[in-house]
């Protein structure tokens, strides 16, 4: 039996494979999934290198990278490849041995790519990005770049202020990814056809920033006034002085990935994904995703059962996940799942809601999904009181909490996860301690229907994002995290069935360092990487003290970075970039935060004019006008009826009230 | 019903784990809609039976994996475009070579298989000096070898494991060497045997030539030659 391997093996795989017993989990490297492509490269096809700045169990199952890979090969003019952040073991032989970044399709080197794009998903793994770029052969800095080297593009969650890594990135895309690519792509394919020649890069650079939804940082001027930033300003007439993000009006057009890749080892979602919705409109103040990815827009219930059920069979998966911010949300959710589990069998199939909201009808789906294994369900009412609840816009009552509680453990599971934040604005320790009581409570409504029910805490130190009503906020200092996590230690000491879990506060701390800083940042994040901090999401490579000596090397102040609230009139790092969202309307969002003001979900009430929709033309694709049925829907209303939401409309202050409305913001921490 | 079915472990996918090909080979017996019989209770897993684990890495023309149909399902089941309909279900580098229909009487391949033969490439070596420690390492009556086994160190006799070695030919680098250890009671590592001669060894790449089962009358056969309670195999195909 001949040991035959695939054709497209380059001369760089002959020099991997003799490395690959020696590192752990090899598998990573190997690719040789199922959907993966082997594209042709040559003149006239623009090549992409789709990376992942972690490893590849995490990397792999990103939609984003996935549906652009698919896109772009589908294009004559375009070919895509992956990579994946390698493991620091292979990395120093690779180093040793002067082996470059690579694909896992055709282990072909990074820098044979015309464009290597990355998705950034956290902000942890900023340093792995300029490790990739480095270990692909390409100069860390954007400005050494010379005509023949790849560019360096970067588009996810992250983007929406890249100004900590503008220095190492050629480009920017803001929002949803499917045209904006095969835009990019035909404009180096003329750049490619001419021949790349020598001083042509500035050129296309300028180019592409006038591509809707691209942001090239170089062609902008950073002016200071102090330690503040005075104005983000275009170099010429024709580069736009604010860039908005791309949103693709109708998700039905988009029915990606259609060949989802089914890995050979294992990664952290190893199952199938469809996504339901894009989008969400609850409104909740510290999420950065809710905020940025507006208006919401459905997928069609058949065209997801149609997903499903062909997903399923290509896959071989036994499981499948309905992805998207807030999943019970989706109109046709009682459809889908209807479809699904008769269409499979009862028990044959499982399939994951992965945001559940709380409310007894959600538990109901989660029970007719389930109908084998009951062992967890996760909630998350992310703070502890009414009053907190209404700070950040999650309007969920205790009700509605014991009624998803009690409803599940009567139904059967045994395990409740209930996920907070502490570190909120205006938060109070009676507000953390709440925190505690809503466990306390529910595993005490557990003991009615279990001898050992169980609840876990999980407590995330709060990180204001950009483009979100909190971004104005001053972060927790990292003691008064810890603080409140002992706080919450102490009270749930000894209470049985309680576990609190916590994430490490110098992690928050980081990521409140690399959330809302501006270009001076990219010096600390060069600094972490050259000192050897990769890998910063992973808790055994993480060290807050590189990050704290990395600014006081560079002349940052922590402080000022992440502890201290911005004003209304402070330009911020990421004003040039829109994701749509109204600056005033944020403002007013946070004023109406710190007067503990809820603001209903707009699918189903008058339009606030946030900016999203009538900023882009497009609107709200829902299957229904009405919420689904159960609990208060997030309004802090009964619906367990279902049907209209009663309107209440905030009333509109005057700017008089407005200016009235100063009361410090951080009157917890 | 119980199938056997045998096959091939080459190139990239040689460096999924044992782990990661029972994940493999779950998606693609669904994938191919075999009425895979399953187990019964909350959590329903798919009854498959895998035999010794191949070492991340290594190569193998011989491996083999037990599968119990549903009966009620099995009417005009095509054994014969079994194996072609496996392999393409499953991922380039793993081919299914055949399958022959047993039942659930027939000894499980951890407990039926009783040694393997190996095909091993190591380089920067001379073929004299390598056949020299081998010669040393067989005449000897014991080979006592201490390793970790759940946090524990053991040490026991590596010898009656080793039934044969030898340079079979000097290749590219290096050279070839057939090795035939046994799986039982202990069974014996490549790597272990390499490391064991005298100087010690390093393998480069290795290939599992064949896997044996030896009957207390000393016949020996493959794990193929199926017998239900005593009859011979009631269908092969290749």
């Amino acid at each position: 039996m001949s040991t035959a391997r695939a054709s497209s093996d380059g001369p760089l795989w002959t020099r991997l494979e003799p490395l690959l017993p020696q590192v752990q989990k090899p598998a990573r490297y190997i690719g040789c999934e199922d959907g993966m492509q082997t594209p042709d490269h040559g003149p006239g096809i623009v090549s992409w290198l789709m990376t992942y700045p972690d490893t590849y169990e995490i990397g792999l199952p990103n939609a984003g990278l996935q549906i652009l890979y698919e896109i772009i090969n589908e294009r004559p003019d375009g070919a895509a490849e992956r990579a994946y952040a390698p493991w620091v073991d292979l990395e120093a032989l690779m180093r040793r041995d002067g082996i470059p970044l690579f694909s896992v399709d055709t282990h072909k080197a990074a820098g044979d790519f015309d464009i290597i794009a990355f998705n950034l998903s956290a902000e942890l793994t900023y340093t792995n990005l300029v490790n990739c770029i480095d270990l692909a052969g390409v100069p860390i800095h954007a400005a050494r770049r010379s005509d023949s080297d790849p560019l360096i593009a970067v588009g996810g969650h992250c983007t929406y202020n890249p100004e900590p890594i503008a220095d190492f990135v050629d480009l920017v895309v803001l929002g949803d990814g499917e045209e904006v690519v095969g835009e990019i792509t035909e404009l180096l394919r003329e750049w490619k056809r001419s021949g790349k020649n020598s001083g042509t890069r500035e050129g296309v650079l300028r180019e592409l920033s006038k591509i809707p939804g691209v942001y090239v940082p170089s062609m902008y001027n950073v002016e200071y006034d102090g330690e503040f930033l005075a104005a983000v300003t275009p170099r010429y007439a024709d580069v736009p002085e604010k860039v908005e993000k791309r949103t693709v009006a109708d998700l039905a057009d988009w029915p990606y990935p259609k060949q989802q890749l089914v890995p050979l080892t294992e990664v952290v979602h190893d199952r199938l994904a469809v996504e339901v919705f894009r989008g969400c409109t609850r409104g909740c103040r510290f999420c950065q995703a809710g905020m940025i990815t507006r208006p919401v827009r459905e997928r069609p219930a058949e065209q997801v059962s149609r997903m499903i059920s062909e997903g399923l069979k290509r896959t071989g998966y036994d499981e499948v996940s309905l992805t998207s911010l807030s999943t019970a949300d989706f109109s046709g959710i009682e459809k889908v799942v209807g479809d699904t589990v008769s269409d499979a069998g009862v028990g044959q199939v499982s399939v994951a809601l992965p945001s559940l909201r709380v409310d007894a009808f959600t538990v109901g789906i989660a029970a007719e999904l389930q109908r084998a294994r009951r062992t967890g369900l996760t909630f998350a009412p992310e703070a502890g009181t009414w009053r907190m609840r209404q700070v950040i816009n999650k309007l969920i009552r205790e009700e509605d909490l014991y009624g998803a509680v009690e409803s599940a453990y009567s139904q059967g599971w045994r395990r409740m996860k209930l996920y907070f934040l502490t570190g909120l604005p205006t938060e109070t320790d009676e507000d953390t301690l709440g925190i505690a009581e809503l466990g306390r409570n529910c595993v005490e409504l557990g003991r009615k229907h279990h001898k050992s029910p169980s609840v876990t805490v999980s407590v995330g130190g709060f990180v204001p994002k950009p483009q979100t009503p909190f971004q104005w906020f001053g972060q927790n200092t990292e003691p008064e995290l810890k603080r409140k996590v002992e706080l919450l230690k102490s009270d749930l000491r000894g209470t049985k069935g309680v576990q609190l879990k916590w994430h490490d506060t110098r992690a928050s701390l980081a990521e409140g360092i690399t959330s809302r800083g501006d270009r001076r940042l990219g010096a600390a994040i060069e600094y972490v990487w050259h000192h050897g901090g990769t890998f910063q999401e992973w808790s055994e490579h993480f060290s807050i003290d590189l990050w704290l000596e990395a600014l006081a090397a560079c002349g940052l102040d922590v402080e000022w970075y992440v502890y201290r609230h911005r004003t209304e009139d402070e330009v911020l790092p990421w004003d040039h970039l829109s994701a749509g969202l109204h600056k005033d309307f944020l403002w007013q969002d946070w004023r109406d935060a710190l007067e503990e003001l809820g603001l209903e979900d707009c699918r189903w009430t008058p339009c606030y004019d946030c900016g999203a929709c009538t900023g882009y033309g497009i609107e709200h694709v829902v299957a229904s006008a009405t919420p689904p049925a159960g609990g208060s829907q997030g309004t802090g209303v009964d619906l367990s009826a279902g049907g209209a939401v009663p309107v209440i409309l905030q009333p509109k202050r005057t700017t008089e009230e407005q200016t009235l409305a100063t009361a410090s913001p951080g009157a917890g921490s | 019903m119980r199938l056997r079915i045998a096959f091939c472990k080459h190139g990239k996918v040689r460096f999924t784990s044992h782990r990661d090909l029972a994940r493999i080979w779950e998606r693609a017996l669904r994938r191919s809609e075999l009425p895979v019989a399953y187990s019964e209770g909350f959590n329903p897993r798919p009854k498959l039976s895998f035999g010794l684990a191949l070492s991340t890495g290594h190569e193998s023309n011989g491996e083999y994996i037990d599968v119990d149909l549903d009966p009620d399902r099995v009417d005009g089941l095509d054994i014969g475009g079994l194996a072609v309909l496996l392999t393409a279900h499953l991922p380039v580098g793993l081919t299914a070579t055949g399958v022959v229909v047993g039942d659930r009487r027939m000894p499980s391949l951890q407990q039926a298989v009783t040694s393997c033969t190996w095909q091993i490439d190591v380089h920067d070596a001379d073929p004299v000096a390598v056949q020299e420690s081998i010669d040393r390492l067989l005449d000897r009556d014991e080979v006592m070898v201490t390793r970790e086994r759940k946090g524990k160190e053991i040490t026991d006799d590596l010898r009656p494991a080793v039934l044969s070695l030898a340079v079979v030919s000097p290749i590219q680098d290096g050279v070839r060497l057939i090795a035939e250890l046994g799986t039982q009671p202990r069974g014996a590592r490549v790597s272990e045997v390499l490391s064991a001669l005298d100087p010690p060894l390093t393998e480069h790449k290795v290939l599992r030539l064949h896997q044996w089962i030896q009957t207390d009358d000393g016949q020996r056969t493959d794990p193929m030659t199926v017998t239900a309670g005593s009859s011979a195999p009631l269908e092969v195909s290749a």
